[in-house]
């Protein structure tokens, strides 16, 4: 069974999804949550069978789809990935169990099952075609969440959407083609096995040309700055489940397309364009901080929160270190966590009220005691205050950058005061104060069915923020390959500076010594 | 006295004009049969019909396990010339005649089914297609384009609506001049060198090294806007979005595919040797042309309020990218267009039946036209499995992984990429993206708007029979497990280009 978990994983939740369609609709739910429960155990079995002290691809399986053009159906996960398909799944069981009374929703848990095998396929295929494949494909279902489900704008929202995505996304596949290309006139046959072509070492200029090809269609999926304008569109329009999924798994993709792709094939390119995109990163940080600080909405004041934090998650990427790069990705679930939250927390008092308006709210606290205690420790995670989640990863990432730049570290830094800013003053507005709006008076707390998510998203914050050694130990082993590869392949003196050799730091400082 | 002139018949090798003759006798049946039984149901008209063009496609079989021993195969005073573009173009008109045929079978009664010409002209035109690509003798492309093209006139005419009479002579008319153009060109071409086979040209052209060059591309350019009319390149394609609107859905989805294939192996057989010559005008005014046909159909497409217009013009769109692979040259491109046309077939047949079987008699209220996008407003509530279908084939066309097209489309930017058109490969990759915007279009509508006028709920399934639903059951099939054939798809398709020397 070991042998073929990840291709169990990525179709179980595709076939019980068409299975579905028999299901009535009276019963959708508990099927999802079945099925999605069943799933959230097997991601775990595949955790606890994994082999921590590998840092190479495990659970490999490889079928030949079209051996005349080199496409194949390859999968295995790493410790990279591992954490990331557990998520997904993880988020879609809770984001199913939590569902309320909605409008058509058999439709939508089909939907979710089908979602989450894009999800999963996303982070275990190591073809590049296969990766494309489930890439593209989870855009069609996050479609139909926001069309069918969504706000008063959600046609132009969803379109929105899918075109930029797409749009990006084909450039990133002419950059695929071309790279098989040289894959082919370098060794004669057709391949696109992301792991043979970690073995091709590129001229510069090939590698300036492809990173900025495959930067497209990452670029836009994480969003980077200026472009993501589709994103706040997206959660203003999107259903809770919609924007949950979205902003805790689906923004991943671009960050670990980054590490999978252009890093390990494209390291003297990393390396070049790695000031560049590192003042992108910043601009993301502090100018998305400060239009959510500018914002009236509390969901678009946590979508922008949530694209700032990824500018973080980028910033690490790029450190091109162990440090920096085990910090993005576990700032990647950090994020996955603490967003995903936030906007169930958001959806929560939609439900109730029917507006996101924080003018709406105030002294919600004495009201709703619960939730203003969730969300403050969420937000307080958000802010990256110590023994929470996303510290650890702000950290580490910062930490990485500080190696390279210290000017830019300081003020990718100061995110974190702006952040701080924006999140306590939205917080004090709509929690704090005397009840101004009457119809806040009455509104019932937190019920069973929504601690079911709130709950375990809480204690994964704070356990991952006390002790994250569990996440990180795997995550540093595989990112140490990782960046050993790029300084093995680098051929630029620039690439052989910014990308330090790990063989005379072996007594390297262990990172979660300073969490502690 | 005239000297006696020898020819054994073996050296004639009539037997490589039995995929031709096998629909000429059908059609010449069906019109004896006629006159002893009148008044026959068409399934039986239908029947025959299929009977015949499989007869053919059995044909075809042996010729090309032939074609794979021996190599190509000359017959007929060297007219036919059976090697493996003609092969393949030959499987896909009549494999998408096969397809066709049934559509027909609808539950509600047309008039055009119910004469047994229509299913003649059908036969004489599938022959003339195939006359089409299995010579390089220019005056039999020319005639079979005409015996084609005239039969086609006329089966778009029968479907009895003001709009088909219209728009069977608006394609009349074109394809008048067009023909006009083709002849032009030949006789220009002949005149220069005395042939009118086109490996002949070749040689002469090269021998001489193209002195004479304007002459030439005068000749060319008329061949091109000739083949351009009827592969709708922009800007010959003007006639298209109206034909395809007057003819029937089923009628404009095999326009959409038989014809054109038609035409890009005459295009291939006569771009081949001109694209390699090093002529650099050629390449220029061919890359423009498809990155105009491409973009400039797209971007029309986007403004249509008619689902089948959407699709008029996305076929226009398609021909101009499938025309690229002319334009690369190279034995993956050739290969990739007769990849991402197979796969083009299964899909867009689909979407023009799913068209077909909401064929209405009356309007209603509020609809502008037979197929506009509100009549499919709220489809999912009302039928959900057609509109899932439906879904399926835009999302096809689109370019979606994993289906049909998307695998044609990689392997022919592929292409693109190997030969260092790297720009034309970004034109073509942003072009589905273009693309997109208005599959998506349709998408919505179905998926997320509310039903918008008041009509029948019948209406969405109101042609359907079990014929046409075999049909669009196989074209999904087709669209969804295209991957699984696509290996020995491609191997078989680059083996019969290769052999041909393209």
């Amino acid at each position: 069974m070991l042998d073929h978990i990840l291709s169990l994983l990525i179709f179980f939740p595709a076939i019980a999804a068409i299975m579905g369609f028999v299901v009535h609709k009276d019963s959708a739910k508990a099927f999802g949550v079945a099925v999605s429960v069943i799933e959230f155990v097997i991601s775990l079995y595949l955790w606890f069978a994994f082999d921590t002290n590998v840092s190479g691809m495990q659970f490999m399986e490889n079928i030949s789809v079209v051996p005349a053009f080199g496409i194949n159906y390859l999968v295995g996960i790493d410790g990279i990935s591992l954490f990331i398909v557990i998520m997904a799944s993880f988020f879609t069981m809770i984001g199913i169990a939590s569902l309320g009374d909605m409008k058509k929703i058999k439709n939508l848990v089909i939907t979710l099952l089908f979602l989450q095998m894009t999800m999963v396929g996303v982070f275990a295929a190591l073809d590049a075609i296969l990766f494309y494949v489930f890439w593209e494909l989870s855009l069609v279902p996050m479609l139909y969440i926001i069309g069918a489900w969504g706000g008063p704008l959600r046609i132009y929202a969803s379109v929105k959407f899918f075109l930029y995505t797409f749009t990006g996304s084909l450039v990133m596949l002419v950059g695929m083609l071309f790279m098989a290309f040289l894959y082919n006139q370098a060794t004669g046959v057709w391949s696109f096995s992301i792991l043979e072509w970690y073995r091709l070492i590129l001229p510069l200029n090939y590698q300036l040309w492809l990173f900025a090809a495959f930067f497209i269609g990452f670029a836009i999926k994480v969003p980077m700055f200026p472009f993501h304008t589709w994103l706040p569109y997206a959660h203003g329009q999107a259903p809770t489940i919609g924007s949950v999924i979205l902003a805790a798994v689906l923004l991943k993709m671009g960050t670990y397309a980054f590490i999978r792709f252009s890093l390990p094939m494209f390291p003297d390119a990393a390396a070049f364009f790695m000031f560049p995109i590192a003042a992108i990163a910043i601009i993301m940080i502090i100018y998305t901080a400060m239009v959510a600080y500018a914002q009236e909405d509390i969901k678009q004041v946590v979508a922008y929160s949530s694209i700032s934090h990824m500018g973080v998650i980028i910033l690490g990427t790029f450190a091109l270190n162990v440090e920096g790069i085990t910090g993005s990705v576990f700032l990647m679930i950090g994020h996955g966590i603490v967003s995903g939250a936030l906007f169930f927390l958001v959806g929560v008092i939609y439900d109730r009220r029917h507006t996101k308006m924080m003018s709406e709210f105030g002294g919600l606290a004495s009201v709703m005691p619960r939730y203003a205690t969730i969300f403050g420790i969420m937000m307080m995670a958000s802010v990256g205050l110590p023994l929470l989640v996303n510290f650890v990863g702000e950290f580490l990432s910062l930490l990485g950058f500080y190696n390279q730049s210290h000017i830019a570290t300081l003020l990718a830094g100061t995110a974190i005061i702006v952040g701080a800013i924006y999140m306590l003053s939205s917080y004090k507005r709509a929690f704090f104060g005397e009840v101004t709006n009457e119809a806040n008076r009455k509104l019932p707390d937190v019920n069973s069915r929504e601690l079911l998510a709130l709950i375990p998203l809480t204690i994964i914050a704070v356990w991952l923020g006390v002790y994250p050694k569990p996440l990180l130990e795997p995550i540093n082993n595989s990112v140490k390959s990782v960046v050993m590869l790029m300084h093995e392949k680098a051929i630029t003196p620039e690439g052989k500076s910014r990308i330090p050799s790990l063989e005379n730091k072996v007594a390297m400082q262990t990172p979660e010594a300073e969490v502690k | 006295m005239l000297s006696h002139v020898n020819i054994s018949l073996e050296s004639l090798n009539i037997a490589t004009l039995v995929p031709m003759l096998i629909p000429i006798m059908g059609a010449l049946f069906i019109l004896v049969l006629d006159l002893f039984k009148k008044d026959q149901s068409k399934s039986m008209y239908v029947m025959l019909s299929l009977l015949f063009v499989m007869l053919d496609f059995g044909s075809l079989i042996d010729f090309s396990i032939d074609f794979s021993t021996n190599g190509t195969i000359l017959g007929y005073f060297d007219m036919m010339l059976i090697d493996g573009l003609a092969l393949l173009g030959q499987f896909i008109i009549v494999g998408a005649s096969i397809l066709f045929i049934p559509l027909a079978l609808t539950s509600k009664r047309f008039h055009e089914f119910s004469y047994p010409e229509f299913f003649a002209l059908f036969l004489f035109m599938i022959s003339g297609f195939q006359f089409m690509v299995a010579t390089d003798n220019l005056i039999l492309i020319f005639i079979g384009l005409e015996m084609a093209s005239l039969a086609l006139y006329t089966l778009i005419a029968l479907h009895n609506r003001s709009k088909s009479f219209e728009a069977a002579v608006k394609y009349f008319t074109m394809g008048a001049l067009a023909a006009g153009f083709f002849a032009f060109g030949s006789m220009v071409l002949y005149a220069l060198t005395g042939s009118v086979e086109i490996h002949q040209m070749a040689a002469v052209f090269n021998a001489d090294e193209f002195a004479n060059l304007p002459f030439i591309l005068v000749g060319v350019v008329f061949l091109l806007a000739a083949l351009g009319f009827k592969v709708s390149l922009v800007p010959f394609h003007t006639w298209a979005p109206d034909v395809y609107e007057g003819a029937s859905a089923s009628m404009a989805g095999y326009m959409s595919i038989v014809p054109k294939i038609a035409g890009f192996v005459v295009v291939m057989r006569m771009f081949e040797f001109l694209i390699h010559s090093g002529v650099v005008w050629l390449n220029v005014v061919l890359y423009v042309i498809v990155v105009v046909t491409m973009t400039a159909a797209n971007i029309w497409a986007l403004v249509q309020s008619d689902v089948k217009r959407m699709l008029a013009y996305s076929s226009i769109s398609h021909a101009g990218f499938v025309m690229a692979a002319v334009l690369i040259g190279t034995t993956q491109a050739n290969s990739a267009l007769f990849l991402y046309w197979i796969l083009f077939t299964f899909t867009n047949l689909g979407a023009f039946s799913m068209l077909w079987i909401s064929r209405q008699k009356n309007l209603a209220a509020g609809q502008s036209s037979d197929h506009s996008y509100n009549k499919f407003a709220g489809l999912i509530k009302v039928a959900p499995i057609s509109a899932t279908i439906m879904a399926l084939f835009m999302l096809s066309l689109a370019g979606l992984p994993p289906f049909a097209l998307f695998w044609g489309k990689i392997y022919m930017i592929s292409a693109a990429v190997s030969s260092g058109y790297i720009v034309l490969a970004l034109i073509m990759a942003l072009n589905s993206a273009i693309a997109a915007y208005y599959y998506l279009k349709l998408i919505i509508y179905m998926f997320m708007k509310e039903p918008e006028i008041d009509i029948d709920n019948k209406v969405y399934t109101m042609n359907s029979s079990v014929a046409l639903r075999t049909i669009i059951g196989i074209a999904v099939i087709g669209t969804v497990f295209a991957s699984v054939v696509l290996n020995s798809l491609i191997e078989f398709i680059t083996a019969f280009v290769y052999n041909s020397g393209y």
